[in-house]
């Protein structure tokens, strides 16, 4: 929407008023979160104290970081999170644009194929995939989820596509063609003009997929749970985790702790998420530039 | 540089294939057997044990044990619940998230903060803290219990409606909490809408109300049918969802085990399809439609 949108007063008003208030909704719970998160036991047990604990306290995030192993255990998490994201991403939009600029003999089935494949809940084919890897013997190691995402068959990989092809088939035809009459081939179209333009879609696949690998749980416990951990799967095992951290055998869990401990894993995607977001918005003055 | 039009077509078809290929071998590798080999255990009576696992055809019977709801689930209950609070929240979501997704691409001040907010719920949702969330009730109005509104809705819509509808007043946070996806799908597509085709729009008389229905939606049509493929899914697969808890729950349990839960899945799955085609047509309808006008 162009400029006239938010013309006038209170146009203007009502949107920052909407945006504030939805805003609230979803930032609610991590402001509760981080508030329980720095009370002490006196301030937790104190129904006086509600949303701004009476000192700033830290020891709850330093048990948390014990308790999580956070260095070695936030290594491992971007190792089997960026990589399969970014292949994931690179390899559905390869996919996506083929189906988008190409004919293709039976493309309906192929996208028959690729919706199927996203509707089947994922239980139903992990136990067959989970011995197919036991007999590759990747089981245990980063490779059984790495693997399935750089050959498109990862997390939502299907929806992926989807996306891709949407943006490629939005590509006006007439830059491939003069593309070509310059005697670029199809790579090279795919390089120097599928790739640019498409950028706010491969940003966003890459982040959906960053997130969704950094918050699953049922697929990596399984593949990869009983030797190595990610943050999120030490933390859904919090409890035991606590009990085995040496250390700390005085202290009880509290919810503070446990809070602490969730802040600790949603800020490196929050992180990721800032980062990219400036280039979300180059990404359109670019594309603005080209006139398409 | 001229080539006979048969061999290009096999050149296009070959360089199509080279693009896709790596798609195509992942899928044969790695989902194309599991899938067969879970079809073949929902027919079976799958036993893991230590030694491995032990399958034995049985035919039907997973199947038959499904819709005969012995202990205390029934199927059929579910997934039409399950359907009608579809066929409600899939709407909601798709109109809510393009509206904010417009807002959040207005020319405001301090668009980075928000934008990052309402990233928030992309992470949250689709982590283990929503399920904290929703059972510290964190993501339902108490007012709208407190008011009577379900009694009222109790009252006025039959039975089979009244609970579904029910769900979705009491569950209309965590719709908002489910949107975040969407989101940021809608705001990606309309960052590619050209500033110009507004500018040469307003020139030519049109107001803010026009070009809306003309240019955005138009542009963001695409966007609505990959958004509602997801929001389906995404609320079909949800781990707190009645039917994929089953699943779960089945799978290793004794009497039951992975047979059982195949079967599950599967049936689950054709409901699925059922689902989408009947939302696809409905698209198809609605831009049919626009197209006339």
């Amino acid at each position: 929407m162009g400029k006239s949108f938010n013309d006038g007063f209170i146009g203007k008003i009502s949107v920052y008023l909407l945006l504030i208030i939805i805003g609230f909704v979803y930032l609610f719970p991590l402001l509760k979160m981080f508030a329980y998160s720095i009370k002490d036991l006196e301030d937790l047990v104190n129904p006086t104290v509600q949303w701004i604990p009476t000192k700033f306290y830290l020891e709850n995030y330093k048990v948390s970081f014990l308790v999580l192993n956070y260095g070695v255990t936030l290594v491992f998490s971007l190792l089997v999170t960026l990589v399969p994201a970014l292949l994931q991403t690179i390899t559905t939009s390869l996919m996506g644009y083929a189906l988008a600029k190409f004919k293709v003999r039976g493309k309906v089935i192929l996208f028959a194929i690729i919706f199927l494949t996203y509707l089947l809940p994922v239980q139903v084919y992990m136990i067959p995939r989970y011995v197919l890897f036991d007999q590759f013997g990747i089981l245990e190691t980063a490779w059984a989820i790495i693997l399935p995402a750089s050959f498109g068959q990862g997390l939502s990989s299907p929806i992926f596509i989807l996306i891709f092809y949407q943006f490629f088939r939005m590509q006006p035809i007439a830059l491939d063609e003069s593309a070509k009459i310059d005697g670029a081939n199809a790579y090279q179209t795919f390089m120097k003009i599928g790739v640019p333009l498409a950028g706010p879609a491969y940003l966003t696949a890459f982040l959906f997929s960053f997130v969704w690998y950094w918050n699953e749980t049922y697929i990596s416990s399984l593949f990869i749970g009983s030797e190595l951990y990610t943050l999120q799967l030490k933390l859904f095992n919090f409890t035991s985790q606590f009990n085995v951290t040496q250390g700390l055998s005085e202290q009880a869990l509290n919810e503070a702790i446990r809070y602490s401990a969730t802040i600790l894993i949603i800020l490196p995607v929050l992180l990721v998420y800032v980062i990219m977001q400036k280039w979300f918005v180059e990404g359109i003055d670019r594309t603005g530039i080209t006139g398409e | 540089m001229r080539k006979s039009p048969l061999k290009q077509k096999t050149r296009e078809t070959l360089v199509a294939w080279s693009f896709m290929s790596i798609w195509a071998i992942g899928f044969l590798a790695f989902t194309m057997i599991p899938i067969f080999t879970s079809l073949y255990y929902s027919l079976s009576d799958v036993v893991l044990s230590g030694e491995g696992i032990k399958v034995i055809l049985t035919g039907f019977d997973n199947y038959a044990q499904v819709f005969s709801s012995a202990e205390g689930f029934n199927f059929l209950r579910s997934v039409s619940d399950f359907a009608i609070e579809i066929l409600f929240k899939v709407p909601i979501i798709t109109v809510f998230a393009i509206i904010i997704a417009i807002l959040l691409n207005q020319k405001i001040k301090a668009r980075g903060f928000f934008r990052a907010i309402y990233f928030l719920p992309v992470i949250i949702a689709s982590g283990p803290v929503i399920n904290q969330l929703i059972n510290q009730g964190a993501a339902t109005i108490p007012l709208v219990e407190e008011l009577g509104f379900i009694n009222l809705i109790n009252q006025t819509f039959s039975e089979g409606l009244a609970r579904p509808i029910a769900n979705i007043f009491s569950e209309l946070i965590v719709i908002l909490w489910f949107s975040g996806v969407q989101i940021l799908l809608f705001i990606a597509a309309l960052q590619k809408i050209d500033k110009a085709t507004y500018e040469a729009a307003m020139i030519d008389g049109a107001g803010v109300w026009e070009s809306f229905w003309k240019i955005t939606i138009p542009a963001l049509s695409n966007m609505v049918l990959v958004s509602i493929v997801f929001t389906i899914i995404n609320l079909a697969t949800f781990s707190e969802n009645e039917v994929i808890q089953h699943i779960k729950t089945n799978m290793f349990a004794l009497e039951t085990g992975f047979g059982f839960s195949s079967a599950i899945a599967w049936l689950y799955f054709l409901v699925l399809v059922v689902i989408l085609a009947v939302f696809f047509l409905i698209f198809k309808a609605f831009s049919k439609e626009r197209g006339r006008r």
